[in-house]
């Protein structure tokens, strides 16, 4: 089944370890990961329930091919109530802590309740034990694992956990884990502070069994895996040049969001892209090292780079002089382009704070790029802050980031995202989000199907939840123009709900720019007991999305949540291809409604839930 | 007249090698070039030359033998990539 069967039931207030059944049915409805820890969660919490009280609960979980040979089986996600959107939050991350858990016999944490002090969770196969975290509580994230794995005497325990922005209350705060892998977005983090619970360390010795035909299984595995090789995406395109190769693609197309979207195009992106991060700098060395690889990938897109000894950021700091994770395109746009900063070693730097004390790049970039431009405004004044802040500097940047980091000043208003900052000075239109969570990167104005991905995303603006991009911009599975709202409703759902599954099944969504679910099936049925086809996969995906939406709208979400800032549908792109444009979502959004079975409120009606099973 | 071509990722070794560290060659052509024209003489395998874009607008690949190029374009390829 690959399936454990077992997962463990940690309530932090009583401070009681579980050992509970998995609920079978779930897992033949739901599959793992995304879709089966949402339906745990919205069975055993009210969706009204304060994100921060001890009544949240958050679920980490893998997916049925977690764990295995199936190419990227090592994600695991993080399912809660998200404290920056108050919605459905469910971050994935990779790296190896995901089979880790999986190896030593576990499907699923439920982690419920709150610690009195702080405390760490300690899971050796068998051996659980929530142990005293107080030597911990402050640390960074690296510090952290360091010193657990020097606890335990393994360096290959595998650890999850927050650093000093999960516990100061930042409220995209991520959980990181194998230093610079996180369930980055949505602030799970944050959740795991609220509930003084600094780390869960894992180390499992007992492999994955219980695969329904092993032999089919390793033969449709070993098949997929040619596919991904012997594709350019992934064979070539992303382990050579990584995510950020679309640096300059996006830029080219006019939907690189520049200056808090107040612009579509960015004059220094080359600078900042994936080209100039091979290039050799001033000290003779390219600011990449190499690519890197989570547990049993076989397209390695990670990025591994060394910054400039010399440079302002970290000459006097020498801890920051060796090769860590860094750059993705995430990071670089919300780190630079939104902010105007075209300095690469400097967005390095920032984002290597947030890996070492657990923060969303994206969400904190933007977030500093609604900062600056309430700056420009002068309703952000100097002495708020403690120095100019105006867009391009990057010393304002990496100052913004110490002080997130470390929970001090202005750095505390930063840490509650642009929405709250925005709100706080009066403009709340100039927080670039959705739903409270801030936009990745790319421009709806001259990506029109991504706008309406962004405002439906069911844990606020997303590009993860239905990335149209791959069609619109880069022709895969087929090139659609991006400048058009016709067909993107349809485009949008497809996407959403197939991603859906690819989130619960245990492997990364990265190789959906090879595999389609018709490469994805086969795996799952020779892995799983039961009925695994394409259409029980198909109605799977619409069911989860539908089953997150449910719990949005029973937290008080409506059809007016689904929407996008003023900005991006009322203030023309002002350069590229799609000068003149705003984004239609009003065009797009009552035919999406249509197409999903929901009512005119964005509520799925009877006759949808009945078709769903829901 | 001036158009300029960009080559990125693993495309940017079919410059010439002083264009290589922008990505981009300022080229002169004549009149009624098309982008086929400017494509062929680069010798790039046929599966890389993927994504084409004159000033940012998607050619598709059955049109790069009758657009015709202008004063002032800007004409960016690269091979199949991805990210997220």
């Amino acid at each position: 089944m690959a399936w454990t069967r077992k997962y463990l039931r940690i309530n932090l207030t009583a401070g009681t370890v579980k050992v509970e059944n998995l609920n079978m049915q779930w897992a033949n409805d739901y599959l793992g990961q995304r879709g089966l820890a949402t339906k745990y969660f919205v069975e055993e919490v009210d969706p009204k329930i304060d994100p921060l009280s001890p009544d949240n609960k958050m679920i980490f979980t893998t997916g049925p091919l977690t764990g295995t040979m199936a190419s990227t089986g090592g994600r695991y996600s993080v399912v809660t109530k998200g404290p920056l959107t108050g919605a459905i939050a469910c971050s994935n991350s990779g790296g190896y802590f995901g089979a880790e858990l999986k190896f030593a016999g576990w499907d699923m944490i439920i982690v419920e309740g709150k610690s009195p002090k702080p405390v760490y969770l300690s899971i050796a196969d068998d051996k659980v034990e929530i142990k005293d975290a107080a030597h911990l509580w402050g640390k960074t994230v690296w510090q952290t694992e360091e010193i657990i794995k020097k606890t335990h005497q393994d360096p290959l325990v595998r650890v999850s956990s927050i650093g000093r922005a999960g516990e100061n209350g930042v409220l995209y705060a991520c959980i990181v884990n194998d230093l610079h892998r996180a369930a980055g977005r949505s602030g799970v983090g944050t959740v795991m502070g609220s509930k003084n619970l600094k780390a869960i360390a894992v180390r499992g010795t007992k492999g994955v069994g219980n695969i329904r035909d092993p032999k089919a299984f390793m033969k449709v595995t070993y098949e997929k895996k040619k596919v991904l090789a012997d594709n350019a995406v992934t064979g070539q395109g992303l382990p050579t040049y990584g995510t950020q190769v679309l640096m300059n693609v996006i830029n080219e197309i006019g939907a690189l969001p520049t200056r808090n979207h107040r612009d579509v195009q960015f004059e220094s992106a080359s600078k900042i892209s994936a080209e100039a991060m091979h290039e050799k700098r001033p000290d003779g060395k390219s600011h990449l090292v190499t690519n890197q690889a989570c547990f049993g990938c076989t397209i390695a897109c990670g990025r591994i780079s060394k910054l400039d000894e010399k440079h302002f950021t970290v000459k006097n700091n020498p801890q920051y002089w060796g090769a860590s994770g860094g750059l993705e395109y995430e990071a670089a746009w919300a780190l630079g382009a939104a902010n105007g900063v075209g300095d690469l070693e400097a967005l390095q730097y920032v984002n290597m704070l947030c890996n070492e004390d657990g923060f969303d790049p994206i969400s904190f970039g933007a977030t500093v790029g609604a900062a600056m431009e309430l700056y420009e405004l002068g309703l952000i004044k100097q002495e708020d802050i403690g120095f100019d802040a105006p867009f391009g500097s990057a010393e304002a940047l990496v100052k913004m980031g110490e002080m997130t980091a470390r929970g001090e000043g202005f750095g505390k208003l930063l840490g509650l995202g642009s929405k709250r900052l925005c709100d706080k000075y009066g403009r709340g239109d100039l927080s670039m989000s959705v739903k409270g969570q801030e936009f990745p990167a790319y421009d709806s104005r001259g990506i029109q199907g991504i706008g309406l991905a962004y405002a439906t995303s069911n844990r606020g603006a997303c590009h993860l939840r239905g990335y149209t991009v791959a069609s619109e911009v880069l022709g895969i599975p087929v090139k659609t123009d991006p400048l058009t709202t016709d067909g993107k409703p349809e485009l949008v759902k497809a996407f959403q709900d197939a991603t859906s599954v690819f989130d619960s099944s245990g492997v990364c969504v990265f190789t959906t720019f090879a595999w389609t679910l018709a490469d994805l099936q086969p795996q799952l049925a020779a892995a799983l007991e039961g009925d695994w086809s394409m259409d029980k996969l198909n109605l799977m995906g619409e069911r989860i999305w539908n089953m997150e939406r449910q719990f949005n709208n029973a937290a008080g979400f409506t059809g007016k949540d689904d929407n996008l800032p003023p900005r991006l549908t009322t203030e023309p792109a002002k350069t590229g291809p799609a000068k003149g444009l705003v984004n239609g979502l009003a065009t797009m959004l009552p035919e999406y409604y249509r197409i999903r079975g929901w009512d005119t409120e964005g509520r799925p009606t009877a006759e949808t839930t009945k078709r769903l099973g829901l | 007249m001036n158009i300029t071509i960009k080559l990125y990722a693993t495309l940017g070794d079919y410059l010439p090698l002083e264009a290589r560290r922008n990505n981009r060659l300022v080229m002169q052509v004549g009149d009624d070039t098309t982008v086929t024209d400017v494509i062929a003489p680069l010798n790039m395998p046929e599966k890389l030359v993927h994504l084409v874009l004159v000033n940012g607008h998607f050619v598709p690949p059955a049109a790069r033998n009758t657009r015709k190029l202008t004063e002032g374009d800007v004409l960016a390829i690269w091979p199949p990539i991805a990210g997220g």
